[in-house]
């Protein structure tokens, strides 16, 4: 349903161009769920604004292509890119009180949505906010109240229900439960579960948090300094993970079965887009580099089935 | 809008409101309200020429022995036709500009401020005075003169403020459910200015007043109309010679009167949309954590040292 190729994206920084998403590819196929993580300044939310064209100025796609439904994005006019904007692919933001325009009613806001793709009267729209809201699990006179008067989890389920107001077939969450306490991200992330079962969505899900990825999603790309380190379904990711860095990333969550053991952490930093290393992105940091990772970059290679490595000690 | 409720909190504004709803309430009835009809023509005798005040002509006669008083009332109406037109079209126009200019941002902007400080630049009044020189005398084209002079401030207000809005992430949300461009600065950029251009008006209204009032006195303005700037022109030809007060004095004193009447309301909305022109933390220095100079202990806290 969703397929990205050979995806590139610079920033423009000075007139220099910035590498700051190079060769990303991954498939989403509809009722599925895909989980996008990695360190902060990998690319993520770039990757995923990129799939709705909303760069930052500075931004461009540089080549790849992005297939909805068969249909590349980057080739189509602006116009007809607005029709693809909620209607195929809505987007979740991390921080919904900046989503939220602060003068404006909460019900408005959803109705924008569904008034704009839907042309639908003003009663139908005030009606179809109500259901939303419902929905999301608040209550639908609500809808009159501004950003301010909702609570942080409540804000985020209206950024939800507003997602869903085009009956999307992807939904974007990027970081849905950053600045929520933890009662609060187990209800909304239950609440995208059921909304996900419910209505059919394939959704992307951008977040720090493995827990739940392998809570909620199928598959898992994990992406460093712009790059795909590893992608394959959840359980070989969890399991089996061939990329150094992904067994690091892995090896710095917290294990319920050993809660005593130590954590590990990964020594230095991404790299800068500005001094990205020659060869292996990860080389500088890696505990199994060897003299080709600093010379050569590594190709994303299908180890096994499904499984797609960016490595060359994948196979040891 | 809630916030304006603030409004009748602030003694400066509520005095203003009071002032101003004076002059509209003699605006609007100046028929009714004035003693004679200062456009009719009367017969008069050499005493009547700029009498001084008495028990029929409260602020006297003018040289042509008609009523001060009345003239004073009916120039009320234009003083506000022309200050509450003339700014609502030049705060339209600023804000339109300063929208788009800050919204889109690049060429346009650089091409739309260049127009703002080419305007900015050249000193209004001579300005307004070829202008008129050109297209001639009338109250219209009065309006549209000041007007036209009249929005670059505004336009740079609204730009600066839709600068670090457009960067907000509802604009980015409001792009992502696949509005344009004119939806997004009209339903969520709009709506974020507009309590600082209601400010912004209030205060423009008395700038066009004093605009008209000046471009008549300088007698540009319409001759056939009574204005608070006419009667000035008329006074200060013919009156001040001959010291007659009674025609010079109340013209003044009214444009002083709304002028000031609209800053205390504007100065007072202007504080409630941008609370720290009343009070900056830095303006508080003992309340400062750390001062380049030092705060000088107070006489108390020195005797309590041993």
């Amino acid at each position: 349903m969703l397929e990205v190729r050979d995806l590139s994206i610079d920033y423009l920084s000075n007139g220099e161009p910035l590498h700051a998403v190079e060769n990303v590819s991954f498939k989403l196929e509809r009722g599925r769920s895909l989980a996008l993580v990695g360190e902060s300044g990998c690319g993520k939310t770039t990757t995923m604004l990129s799939l709705l064209r909303l760069l930052p100025a500075e931004g461009r796609i540089v080549s790849g292509q992005i297939l909805y439904d068969g249909v590349d994005l980057l080739q189509l006019s602006e116009r007809e890119m607005r029709r693809y904007r909620w209607n195929g692919i809505a987007i979740v933001f991390q921080g919904a009180m900046n989503a939220l325009n602060p003068v404006r009613k909460i019900g408005d806001q959803i109705a924008e949505a569904v008034q704009l793709h839907d042309r639908l009267d003003n009663r139908e729209a005030r009606q179809r906010v109500g259901e939303l809201m419902e929905m999301v699990g608040i209550a639908p006179e609500r809808a009159r109240q501004y950003p301010h008067q909702f609570s942080g989890g409540m804000r985020q389920r209206a950024m939800i229900a507003m997602s869903l107001a085009c009956n999307p077939d992807i939904l974007i969450a990027d970081e849905p439960t950053t600045a929520l306490d933890v009662m609060i991200q187990a209800q909304i992330l239950d609440l995208l579960q059921k909304l996900q079962s419910q209505l059919g969505l394939s959704i992307v899900l951008v977040t720090h948090d493995l827990g739940v990825v392998a809570e909620l999603c199928d598959d898992v790309l994990v992406m460093y300094a712009g790059k795909v380190a590893e992608y394959g379904d959840v359980d070989t990711i969890f399991n089996n993970p061939a990329h150094p860095y992904t067994r690091r990333l892995l090896e710095a969550f917290p294990d319920v079965d050993s809660p005593t053991s130590t954590l590990a952490s990964i020594p230095g930093y991404p790299p800068p887009l500005d001094k990205l290393p020659v060869g292996c992105r990860f080389e500088p940091r890696c505990y199994r580099k060897s003299e080709l990772c600093a010379a050569v970059s590594p190709d994303v290679l299908e180890i096994k089935p499904r499984h797609f490595v960016a490595c060359h000690h994948a196979e040891d | 809008m809630k916030q304006f409720k603030l409004f009748w909190h602030k003694p400066g504004g509520v005095i203003g409101a009071v002032m101003l709803l004076v002059v509209l309430f003699a605006a609007i009835f100046a028929p009714w309200i004035s003693p004679y009809d200062p456009y009719e023509r009367v017969q008069v005798e050499a005493d009547d020429i700029l009498a001084p005040p008495d028990s029929e002509h409260l602020l006297g006669r003018d040289d042509a022995g008609k009523d001060v008083w009345s003239q004073l009332i009916h120039g009320a109406r234009v003083s506000l036709l022309v200050g509450f037109t003339a700014s609502f079209v030049s705060m339209f126009i600023g804000t339109t500009v300063g929208l788009i200019a800050g919204y889109f941002g690049g060429k346009l902007d650089n091409f739309l401020m260049r127009i703002v400080d080419f305007l900015l630049v050249i000193p209004d009044l001579p300005l307004a005075l070829v202008i008129i020189a050109v297209w001639g005398r009338g109250l219209w084209k009065v309006i549209l003169v000041i007007s036209l002079l009249g929005w670059t401030y505004t336009a740079r207000l609204v730009r600066s403020q839709t600068l670090s809005i457009k960067e907000r992430q509802f604009i980015l949300r409001a792009r992502a459910i696949g509005a344009n461009h004119r939806r997004i600065i009209i339903n969520h950029v709009l709506p974020m200015v507009l309590p600082l251009i209601m400010a912004q008006a209030v205060l423009d209204i008395s700038a066009s007043i004093l605009a008209e009032a000046s471009l008549s006195f300088l007698g540009l303005g319409d001759p056939t109309l009574i204005t608070w700037g006419n009667m000035l022109n008329f006074a200060f030809e013919r009156a001040v010679s001959r010291q007659a007060w009674w025609f010079l004095l109340p013209p003044g004193f009214a444009i002083l009167w709304v002028t000031l009447a609209l800053i205390l309301i504007g100065t007072s909305l202007e504080e409630i949309v941008n609370p720290r022109i009343k009070s900056h933390h830095l303006f508080n220095a003992s309340r400062m954590v750390s001062l380049i100079l030092p705060v000088p202990p107070s006489a108390e806290a020195v005797k309590e040292e041993p």
